[in-house]
């Protein structure tokens, strides 16, 4: 791995691990659809922000696609019928976070042709930018990397900043995940609509699609796209570009991405808008441009269902809404399955319960085998002061000091003096630690200590 | 569908395939080469001496561990590094009694009254060396030569010394051995005393005499870049070690050749070889931050040579590792890594 950096051709941020990619299981699974779940539910609050509020009764019946529930507010989206169906009940359900949240519970229509009916014909053309954002939060889009922030806050920067580039996230760094990927070779061209609508809506001049190494495949696609479009309009060329960046993880986390592909930092507590760059993962952006021009909300997402303990693992478009457990059983799960996890194996969460539905931000659901190493209770040893923490943390941080503190109960001190608070909980400390000291755990719990502290 | 309630942990949910278990045994593997060639050359004392140390080390971490409730910390494999590396550490026929004792001490002093492992400051086997090296200073400068006829089956005389006593002069027994050219002297001792400085080629294989492990610089040399290549060690200290002591010799050498070493003499003798590769590279008593790593390397090369050319002691190394060990912590603090998107340092008031 040292020879292999050292003379690394794709540009990179410092530090980060190298995590067995196990992509080979599903990266050739073009997406395809599943029998729709007999019930569907639907949280209020999938994105971050403000819930949604229902605009719908117990009873009613929705046809597929009509919004179920309105933004509250700016920083907030509506929620969308994901099919056609009865709404059985509003109420608190069990979420993958933990505590029970509200939910809008639909059964669905067996018979019913589950066309999208509800949508009208939007040009593009004539849309001004503040028309983009408010369609774009009309169709309910949210970061679909796993962020699940809401698309078009990012696209109004915050007074006295401009945006001029846009990056797009196909970096896909997380293990098993390949969703991503597939969006990039199968939805081309509702990805490059959506990046020239969000180049639009921020007013940036140029927009860089950064890949990591492992899908030079995507990256050959996505060029040839581009030079196939320049071909016809020359004066189009060179303002999209795709970039292969190194592949190494967590190159898709924003800051990462970013360093690698401009050289530049975000300011500590600044916004990637400080730089005058928004970032939008592929998938968000292939939904963008699908759905915007039919004017449809977002119902489904491009979901990889993966690992050691799933029998037929693959890329599959899911409504909103499935629970695990159904997904999990159109696939075929292992009867000695240890661990379900929503998301990539590196930050995802692992589930209590099967019964918790795929919400927009869940690109994946890995399940993991009993006997997985991986899962096995490891001997915790004290620090030996190793360093290998230290260099593995995007963020440089110290997570060896950190974690003493953390043992010692001195919360305020990691956040004051050692900047606790830019730890975004990628778990490469925890990773690469000898010793198997809980360090991202730590600190997750250190800061919610903090913020109770700060709460009083 | 799982019969068996599914379990649930907090990400990540990955863990990379090297633990503090593994880390140590595979030390102990890259010493164990170390340790047949100082057998091949100083023969059963050497075998007796290394087993000796690991031993009552082992006992002593056990007992210990025991005391202060911390169950059995043997599993750890830490505390074997610390027996092996001691013996190789000592002259070979150095009484075994006085190796017992160096070894509790090195482990009771140096690491179970800190804490155990991860909380010593200084590297145990250095700790129990010296001690030794003030308890009995004429044991632990007589060397005995290397290739005895012989040597497979009887010990050095001093070795079997009972304890509390004082060791038999080896004076007459190396005499009977009737080798020719033996001056009791090792290379460094040569070279302090009488400037005489013998060839490079030789002490780099280890023909000589000396520690019952430092001899081989070739040997110490392949078995730390194993460590290395499979991410055991940081290249960086025993590399910045080696690099301060060689630059550190280079301007003296210069001014004059007739007095002082060459750099590759200073880098092929004593413990220098696993100084760098063995205990300077100790985790535990090293920095955590990469530069600061380069700095305390650095550092432990440029003491040992000043200790070497300027102090009473033909060797360095070992107060240099831990000089510098005690130093770590503090480079470490000054060397914190610059978080990512810091804009300046700004230093907040409480």
């Amino acid at each position: 791995m040292g020879l292999q950096s050292l003379f690394h051709r794709h540009p990179t941020f410092e530090h980060g691990i190298y995590p067995v990619e196990h992509k080979e299981l599903t990266a050739d699974k073009p997406i395809r659809r599943l029998s729709f779940a007999p019930e569907l539910v639907i949280p209020l609050a999938q994105h971050k922000g403000a819930p949604a509020v229902p605009l719908v009764k117990v009873g009613q019946e929705v046809v597929r696609g009509e919004p179920i529930a309105r933004a509250e507010g700016f920083v907030s989206v509506p929620m969308h019928a994901p099919a056609t169906g009865i709404i059985s009940a509003i109420e608190r359900v069990p979420t993958a976070e933990g505590p029970k949240a509200p939910a809008i519970r639909l059964k669905v229509y067996e018979a019913a042709s589950q066309q999208v009916l509800y949508d009208f014909e939007r040009d593009l053309e004539v849309m001004t930018p503040d028309s983009i954002i408010s369609a774009v939060q009309d169709a309910g889009l949210v970061g679909l990397g796993g962020a699940a922030f809401p698309s078009h806050v990012k696209m109004r920067p915050p007074e006295g900043r401009t945006i001029h580039t846009v990056i797009v996230n196909g970096c896909e760094c997380e293990p098993y995940l390949t969703c991503d990927h597939r969006i990039m070779l199968e939805q081309t061209d509702a990805l490059f609509r959506g990046i020239r609508l969000a180049m639009k809506a921020t007013g940036a001049q140029r927009a860089i699609i950064g890949v990591e190494d492992n899908k030079l495949d995507a990256v050959a696609h996505l060029r040839k796209y581009l030079a196939g479009e320049a071909a016809r309009d020359p004066s189009a060329a060179s303002v999209i570009t795709a970039q292969a960046v190194e592949t190494k993880y967590p190159q898709g986390a924003e800051k990462m991405l970013i360093s690698s592909l401009l050289g530049k930092e975000v300011p500590m507590g600044g916004l990637p808008a400080d730089l005058g760059v928004a970032v939008y993962n592929v998938g968000t952006l292939a939904q963008m441009g699908d759905l915007l021009p039919k004017g449809r909300g977002l119902i489904e997402r491009v979901v990889t269902v993966s690992g050691p303990a799933v029998e037929h693992p693959g890329n599959f478009m899911v409504p909103i809404g499935t629970p695990v457990r159904f997904l999990l059983e159109q696939v075929g799960l292992a009867d000695d399955v240890g661990e379900v996890i929503l998301g990539g194996p590196m930050m995802g969460m692992a589930v209590a319960s099967l019964d918790v539905p795929v919400t927009k931000a869940v690109s994946g659901v890995v399940a993991l085998r009993q006997e997985d190493p991986d899962l096995h209770q490891r001997k915790v040893y004290p620090c030996i002061k190793c360093g290998e923490c230290l260099k593995a943390c995007p963020i440089s941080l110290n997570p060896s000091m950190l974690g003493e503190l953390a043992q010692a109960r001195q919360y305020p001190r990691m956040a004051e003096e050692f900047n606790l608070d830019q730890c975004f909980e990628c778990g490469c400390c925890a990773y690469v630690c000898p010793s198997n000291i809980p360090l991202t755990q730590y600190f997750r719990i250190a800061k919610s200590i903090n913020r109770d502290l700060a709460n009083g | 569908m799982p019969a068996k309630p599914i379990e649930i942990r907090t990400s990540p949910h990955l863990k990379r395939a090297m633990s503090v278990d593994r880390i140590m045994r595979s030390v102990v593997i890259a010493l164990l080469p170390i340790c047949a060639f100082s057998i091949y050359q100083f023969g059963l004392s050497a075998l007796l001496l290394i087993l000796t140390t690991t031993a009552v080390a082992m006992a002593t971490e056990w007992l210990f561990a025991r005391l202060s409730g911390q169950g059995n910390t043997l599993t750890d494999w830490s505390v074997v590094i610390t027996g092996i590396l001691l013996a190789l550490t000592l002259p070979p026929g150095f009484p075994l009694w006085m190796a017992a004792v160096a070894a509790f001490v090195g482990v009771a002093l140096g690491k179970a009254l800190f804490g155990g492992l991860g909380f010593n400051v200084m590297n145990a086997a250095l700790v129990g060396r010296a001690f030794v090296q003030a308890a009995f200073p004429v044991a632990i400068t007589t060397w005995t030569p290397a290739f005895a006829p012989g040597r497979f089956t009887e010990v050095i005389p001093s070795t079997l010394t009972m304890p509390f006593m004082q060791p038999v002069p080896v004076a007459d027994w190396i005499a009977g051995l009737q080798l020719d050219a033996w001056s009791g002297a090792t290379p460094l001792a040569l070279q302090k005393f009488q400037q005489i400085e013998p060839p490079v080629t030789e002490v780099f294989t280890g023909m000589i005499a000396g520690s019952a492990g430092e001899t081989s610089a070739l040997l110490i040399l392949l078995c730390g870049l194993w460590l290395a290549f499979k991410r055991v060690l940081d290249w960086r200290i025993p590399v910045a070690v080696m690099a301060g002591a060689a630059l550190t010799a280079l301007p003296f050498w210069l001014l004059d050749s007739s007095a002082n070493p060459s750099p590759g003499f200073v880098l092929f003798t004593g413990g220098l070889m696993l100084g760098a590769w063995f205990m300077a590279s100790d985790l535990v008593g090293s920095p955590v931050t990469v530069s600061g790593m380069v700095i305390y390397g650095v550092f432990i090369g440029a003491l040992t040579v000043i200790i070497r050319l300027f102090g009473g002691l033909v060797e360095g190394v070992m107060y240099a590792i831990l000089l510098a060990n005690a130093a770590a912590p503090l480079i470490s603090s000054w060397t914190q890594p610059k978080v990512y998107g810091a804009v300046k340092q700004s230093r907040k008031v409480k």
